[in-house]
């Protein structure tokens, strides 16, 4: 039963550096806008040359 | 460049989605409504971002008048605006009314399209903010504010993006501490499972391991994430009287020394998962109560009204100044349509000011040489030369701001504060009864077991949760019908006014459902005359008028002339016409109305045209279901509408007319100082001190996005006729608070029945508080939905 001892060292550790992640992905602002990249992902990249002629204003 | 065409096929304009006018100009198949919407296309077109146009349909807004902006060439003030400057490259972020929809996204996250200079632009959408960096090599800030507005995104810039205050919602520091919070919690109630299952024989070797862990645990738990308590109590118990933190800081103190003592000296398994878990709990509460809407400001103040620069003149010369360093003796230049800052006499033009936001006026106010102009009036003529008296700060307007009289904002106690000290003085109480009980009995062990048992087990915790949860989901209600709240603690005082003044201009009538009347005949030919004239004037009345017209052929016209700000006049046809002010007109005319635009066409009075004052809907109705409350109306205007008004309210209501913003300002005072909670209605900055010293202070606008003064809420027009269901709520919403006390009350009875006897044991509380915190919680969120569907809200 002793390896409960490493065990629980382990599964302290790994939450203390789940808890480190959490503190640098807030600190570095990564939550502070959490709707306008959900509607990023969602452009389509942009169209080269031929399929955006019919966009072109001709004048 | 303007290609018209007479076919009417498409029904809305492709920029902008505004109904087309009979005459429309076109770009191969698109149609457009203005000039300024075609352009906008053109230039987009022109740099291959039309996929602008595939994202939404119409996704663009009518395009406005130029704006003056030579003050972003001033080096002053462009350090004042810029966020980071390094080298070459420079960093702003600007706040964008416009953007509204996900093709503004795009579109403005692929401005280095336009200009290569631009590295890179980036958009907080619900803030409304986009953040653009730029090499100011190349492109000047000027050149940056001009591109963003050619394509029909103007930022707004005032006086408050300079006095930067950065107050985010939600304190960071909070959130941090509910991660850390939330991580002790679950790994200490990882670590107590065993405890609660029963610990075999040779398991017990782990019993003290778990329990050392446990304690490490508990201190950061007891002194950072609970700290603001203890420093909370601290204040308040120096200020001689006791909030609710103070016996929360208790309990989380009794809590850790228990724990601390008993795993000390081997002697029991202490309390360290409730006290994680209570702590974890309390701060989400908080969070729950500092939580708002990051998107709509509720503490703008003249700051944001004010432009940041004004043009002075200084040995004849235009330079542009910022407006905090403008000195007595400075003279302004003020063009049409430009506020004027500060107090100042008149020296050089003819002033027509639009005073309806400080004084609700409608109508604009005409001023002569010498004549002092006070902070906040809008030129609506040719511009005009004024000689600063005083400096913006303490000008008339700001003046309101400046009141002492709102210092003494922070003694509203709320409900939680007042049972606070009852409480904490029957727990007290019965603890010191219990203990003295164990001493007689000479049984000192169970004496202490039992104090701290009993402090522990009538935790004021669910004081702490169900006032936030309850109010949130008010608030989240409110939300949902257009009337945004500043916080929960403004709920509380909804719930208690019983006064309510009414202002008239913009909240008994609507300034944005404006219908264009006409007293007088006209022919449609006439009609025509008078469109071909008003097409060429750009004054916002005049396009009003011009829509209203709707007519589908223009004719050519001669010999025109426009007086800025009072009309036009030119020859169609050998006819001559003016359009305009009264005093413009070629004759003598009587008329009843001075305000708006009267039309002589070859001497001849044909009539007015004006903007009729719409009365919002349901009026009637709204003011019999307020008729709890002591009502008053206090207008800015003139008494034209007392006919009106007379038939809406009850003859016991106040009206008032003529009000200035420091009368209104003084009959929230008296009315306060007569002991009444006072809400008030208003729009504009004339009622803005007013709003200010209310108790609950409503803003209501037709557009959220639009200017609102400081206030505790913000009401949308169409949402007016719900504001009797929205108090009722807010009254529930304490009944509500008041029933999930009563049965906190009876949780903890359970609980001290066990702590007197000194036998609590800590999986009874581990398990007692949790239950009591979830029936709490569900409660309130059930109940408030159950009200809310009872007042029609849901």
């Amino acid at each position: 039963m002793n390896i409960l001892y490493f065990l629980v060292g382990c599964s302290v550790l790994m939450a203390l550096i789940f808890l480190a992640a959490f503190f640098w992905a807030y600190k570095t602002g990564q939550n502070d806008d959490v709707h306008t990249p959900g509607i990023r992902m969602l452009f389509d990249d942009e169209v080269v040359a031929e399929k955006s002629e019919e966009d072109h204003f001709s004048s | 460049m303007e290609d018209q065409n007479k076919t009417a096929t498409q029904a809305v304009c492709y920029h902008c989605g505004e109904d087309l006018p009979k005459v429309k100009y076109q770009v191969g198949d698109k149609d457009f409504c203005c000039a300024g919407c075609m352009a906008v296309f053109k230039i987009l077109s022109e740099n291959n971002l039309c996929n602008y146009y595939v994202y939404n349909n119409n996704p663009g807004r009518q395009f406005k008048n130029e704006s003056h902006l030579e003050y972003l060439d001033e080096p002053k003030i462009i350090d004042q605006l810029l966020d980071y400057k390094h080298e070459s490259s420079s960093i702003i972020t600007f706040y964008i009314p416009a953007i509204h929809c996900s093709s503004c996204i795009w579109l403005l996250e692929h401005l280095y399209k336009i200009n290569p200079a631009i590295f890179s632009s980036r958009i907080d959408f619900l803030k409304k903010q986009v953040t653009i960096s730029f090499n100011h090599d190349e492109i000047s800030l000027r050149q940056l504010v001009e591109t963003l507005n050619q394509i029909g995104y103007e930022p707004l810039i005032s006086l408050q993006d300079v006095v930067q205050e950065h107050s985010s919602s939600v304190d960071k520091a909070l959130v941090l501490k509910i991660a850390v919070a939330g991580f002790l919690m679950g790994n200490v109630m990882l670590f107590s499972f065993p405890e609660y299952f029963g610990l075999s024989g040779f398991e017990k070797q782990f019993q003290s391991l778990f329990g050392w862990l446990n304690l490490t645990f508990a201190i950061p738990a007891a002194f950072y994430c609970g700290r603001d308590y203890f420093t909370s109590a601290i204040t308040s118990l120096k200020h001689r009287h006791i909030n609710l933190d103070t016996p929360l800081a208790l309990i989380i103190a009794v809590l850790f020394l228990r724990t601390a003592f008993e795993i000390l000296f081997s002697t029991g398994p202490g309390f360290a998962d409730t006290l994680t878990g209570l702590v974890f709990l309390l701060l989400m509460g908080k969070w729950l109560k500092q939580r708002t809407y990051h998107h709509i400001s509720f503490d703008r103040d003249y700051r944001s009204y004010f432009p940041i620069a004004v043009t002075t003149l200084q040995n004849g010369k235009e330079k542009p100044v910022s407006i905090n360093e403008i000195k007595i003796g400075d003279r302004l230049w003020i063009r049409n349509g430009e506020l004027v800052p500060a107090d100042a006499i008149l020296m050089k033009g003819e002033a027509w000011m639009d005073m309806s936001f400080v004084t609700g006026e409608s109508g604009p106010v005409h001023k002569v040489l010498g004549e002092i102009i006070y902070a906040g009036g809008r030129q609506t003529s040719e511009a005009i030369e004024l000689e600063v008296i005083k400096p913006v700060s303490q000008s008339y307007l700001t003046g309101l701001w400046n009141n002492d009289n709102y210092k003494n904002n922070n003694e509203k106690q709320n409900f939680n504060d007042t049972v606070a000290k009852y409480f904490s003085l029957g727990v007290f109480l019965i603890a010191f009864a219990a203990t003295g009980y164990w001493l007689l009995q000479n049984d000192s062990h169970k004496a202490w077991s039992a104090f701290t048992a009993v402090i522990i087990v009538a935790c004021p915790c669910v004081l702490a949760l169900s006032t936030p949860f309850t109010l949130s989901a008010i608030l989240s209600v409110f939300d949902k019908k257009g009337f945004y709240v500043k916080n929960t603690d403004a709920v509380e005082e909804l719930a208690k006014c019983d006064t309510l003044i009414f202002d008239k201009t913009g909240t008994l009538t609507s300034n944005e459902n404006a219908e264009i009347g006409f007293s007088g005949t006209i022919s449609a030919e006439e009609k025509i005359i008078v469109g071909s004239l008003l097409r060429n004037s750009i004054h916002p009345l005049s396009r009003h008028i011009l829509k209203a017209l709707n007519v589908d052929r223009f004719y050519s016209l001669s010999d025109y002339k426009e007086v800025v700000g009072k009309g036009l006049t030119a020859k169609i046809n050998n006819h001559s016409i003016y359009a305009g002010h009264l005093s413009m007109l070629p004759m003598e005319v009587k008329s009843a109305r001075e305000s708006g635009v009267h039309i002589v066409i070859d001497h001849v009075y044909k009539g007015c045209f004006d903007i009729k004052q719409q009365w919002r809907s349901g009026l009637a109705q709204l003011i019999l279901k307020l008729s709890k409350l002591k009502l008053l109306v206090l207008s800015g205007d003139t008494d034209k509408d007392r006919g009106m008004l007379d038939t809406i309210f009850t003859p016991k209501t106040t009206i008032r007319f003529r009000q200035s913003p420091h009368q209104k300002l003084d009959a929230v005072l008296k009315l306060q100082q007569g002991g009444n909670k006072v809400m008030m209605l208003g729009d504009g900055l004339n009622d803005a001190g007013a709003l200010k010293q209310s108790d609950f202070g409503i803003a209501l606008t037709d557009n959220i996005n639009n200017f609102t003064p400081g206030c505790d809420a913000i009401l949308k027009g169409s949402a007016l006729n719900f504001l009797p269901d929205f108090i009722r709520l807010s009254k529930d919403g304490l009944k509500i608070i008041k029933i999930s006390f009563a049965i906190a009350i009876a949780y903890n009875c359970v609980g001290i029945y066990f702590a007197v006897q000194g036998t609590l044991y800590p999986l009874v509380a581990a398990v007692l508080m949790p239950i009591s915190t979830v029936t709490i919680i569900s409660f309130t969120t059930m109940a408030t939905r159950w009200f809310a569907r009872k007042n029609k809200l849901i």
